[in-house]
């Protein structure tokens, strides 16, 4: 079983992190431009996504390399709310939650057969048929096929005196707080407990009493619902949707920043929102025709500096707690 | 059902080109117990470097063999490079780094031999042999380079003590080093083999998808579906997968009415779903047995 240790001085350490964190997120966007102030908000739309997978690969130790999919569900079904049924964007929100929380836990229930890296293959097979099934003909009226869907850029409400961009990362951050509250909450719960026992030893918790079956498709459910909500905010963020942005690669993408910002550690999710942001930039301003090749370096660098992760090592530094993973 | 006949024979043209992809998966799943996500760019990265001495005018078969070398070493060099001081590090953070190294191989092709889409011969020719020009001299030669490779590696692996000690080391590191296998060197000499026999599959593959940096991303795809599908502790079974992926894909894009065409990819996808589900551990493979 994992071992919480942790000094009391970490724990002191670790909320002042977190209250000079929401400080920070709070005043960011009123000292940077607006096409700034978009890219952190994507930054908090990947880490909500990452923060789901984590739930899933981190706590309950099942591996996924399709959350991609789920994203992509979540950003179409908000999408295709807006334009085609009119629906509110705030609505979308809990709509694209509902709709993958359903579809995760039904691909939850297959995916009880699989194991590592069977299971790995199995949801890579669900983000590789992604594009396909989103251009495919038949659906086409509303999924606007190759083309995707266009959206309005919401205004802020209220008569706020914010900018659109401002408005959007406001959103944003205030539904991954909740989010990550919820996360939170979940894994200090008798489910987190249990979820963390299944990843440590199945048969031993299965003997313990726990629900294998049970609690395995809920945090895939949970899980998918997180990356669902993730690409609606994408959707309303980006104000377009289209088959390709949602290539296998969003899938790899998450998983990497999943391993950067450290597996099983959920404020980690936010490292690797940066991550999948900021690197490409990073690499693409050194040199345009080598960026695949730095990015990949930087990869390995981070790697080499911390295997597992931010959140390893921080814990390595005695400044986070968490499970280690055990695989 | 001559039309039948033609899609699979056409299935098994194309299914040859999973086939050798999901081997040289396969051959290094045994080795280190992942699925090496750079295997394809580093087959397309091989076939480049073959194509850059057959233009430097070294004859064909010369050119095959050096390039098979230069992979092998290519290969073993990675593992020691970059996989050694990774040892102890988390399986995700291996994934991560397969994920590297497939940007650094794309990224690196590209820049030194651009996108352009290159041709590159056939040792076998074009001629078509029979199946009405659905099965070439290059496929069927395909089929023979395969079925080499195939034994070659079962030779290897069943009769020596060098492949004795591979499996060793890949069934039970522990136990291996006790009785004096080099468990560190095997690991290599697996990056090598399977980096080797990814050098083949490019040279083969290259002829019918043509060169350049992207040619190996969907064959890479279905080589894993085909691996996954015959088991990935079995090479026999991953080209029977291999083979399976490409004659399911002819089939359903034939007889599944305007679904088949379009979603041809996601009913491959989801056939191969089907039957981990029902045989979680590939059609040939077995359920590891582990110790409580």
């Amino acid at each position: 079983m994992s071992t919480v240790t942790q000094s009391k001085g970490g724990e002191r350490i670790a909320a002042y992190g977190g209250a000079t964190a929401i400080a920070l997120a709070l005043a960011l966007p009123f000292a940077v431009s607006g096409f700034v102030t978009f890219q952190l908000t994507q930054v908090m739309i990947f880490a909500i996504a990452i923060l789901g997978l984590n739930l899933l690969t981190g706590i309950s130790g099942q591996f996924s390399l399709g959350h991609g999919a789920f994203f992509a569900l979540g950003a179409y079904a908000a999408a295709i709310a807006i334009d085609s049924f009119g629906l509110h964007y705030g609505l979308t929100l809990p709509l694209a939650a509902l709709i993958c929380f359903l579809v995760g836990f039904l691909f939850g229930l297959p995916a009880l057969r699989l194991e590592g890296i069977y299971l790995a293959l199995a949801t890579f097979a669900l983000a590789i048929a992604t594009p396909p099934l989103l251009k495919f003909s038949l659906v086409e009226a509303w999924t606007g096929g190759v083309q995707g869907v266009f959206l309005a850029k919401p205004a802020p409400p209220f008569g706020l005196p914010l900018s659109d961009d401002q408005w959007l990362y406001f959103l944003t951050l205030a539904v991954g707080l909740a989010l990550y509250w919820v996360a939170r909450n979940l894994l200090e719960s008798r489910t987190g407990r249990a979820l963390i026992a299944i990843r440590e030893h199945p048969i031993a918790a299965g003997a313990m009493g726990v629900d294998l079956p049970a609690y395995k498709t809920l945090i895939f459910g949970i899980s998918a619902a997180y990356a669902g909500v993730a690409g609606a905010l994408s959707a309303i963020v980006v104000q377009f949707v289209a088959p390709d942005s949602f290539a296998f690669w969003l899938s790899i993408a998450l998983f990497v920043g999943l391993v950067v910002g450290g597996v099983g550690w959920l404020p980690g999710a936010l490292v690797g929102g940066a991550f999948i942001v900021f690197a490409p930039n990073i690499a693409e301003g050194v040199s345009k025709g080598l960026s695949g090749a730095l990015y990949g370096v930087i990869l390995i660098v981070l790697i080499y500096l911390m295997p597992a992760g931010a959140g390893g090592l921080l814990r390595q530094l005695g400044l986070a707690r968490g499970p280690r993973s055990s695989r | 059902m001559e039309l039948f006949t033609q899609q699979v024979l056409a299935g098994i043209a194309t299914g040859g080109i999973y086939a050798l992809m999901a081997l040289a998966i396969v051959m290094i799943y045994q080795a280190i117990h992942h699925l090496n996500f750079a295997q394809g760019e580093m087959g397309m990265f091989s076939a480049f470097v073959a194509w850059q001495l057959l233009l430097w005018g070294a004859p064909y078969w010369l050119a095959f063999v050096a390039t098979i070398a230069l992979s092998f070493v290519a290969g073993v060099l990675i593992e020691r490079i970059v996989f050694k001081p990774l040892r102890r590090a988390p399986v995700f953070s291996h994934l991560v780094v397969f994920v590297a190294l497939f940007a650094i191989f794309n990224s690196l092709a590209g820049f030194i031999w651009d996108f352009t889409i290159k041709p590159f011969p056939s040792p076998f020719g074009t001629t078509p042999l029979f199946g009405a020009g659905l099965i070439g001299a290059h496929q069927a030669g395909m089929l023979v380079v395969i079925a080499v490779v195939l034994v070659a590696l079962f030779l290897f692996l069943r009769t020596t003590r060098l492949g004795l000690a591979l499996r060793a080391a890949a069934a039970n590191p522990e136990s291996a080093r006790l009785v004096g296998v080099r468990v560190g060197w095997m690991m290599a000499l697996g990056w090598g083999l399977a980096s080797a026999i990814g050098a083949v599959a490019g040279m083969m593959i290259a002829p019918i998808v043509f060169l350049e940096p992207n040619m190996m991303l969907s064959v890479l795809l279905y080589g894993f579906a085909g691996a996954v599908l015959g088991g990935l502790a079995s090479p026999g079974g991953a080209v029977f997968g291999g083979f399976l992926v490409g004659v399911l894909e002819n089939l359903a894009a034939t007889y599944v009415p305007v679904v088949g065409s379009e979603l041809k990819l996601p009913i491959a996808l989801l056939l191969i779903v089907v039957v981990l589900v029902l045989r979680p551990y590939g059609l040939f493979g077995r359920k590891p047995v582990e110790r409580v």
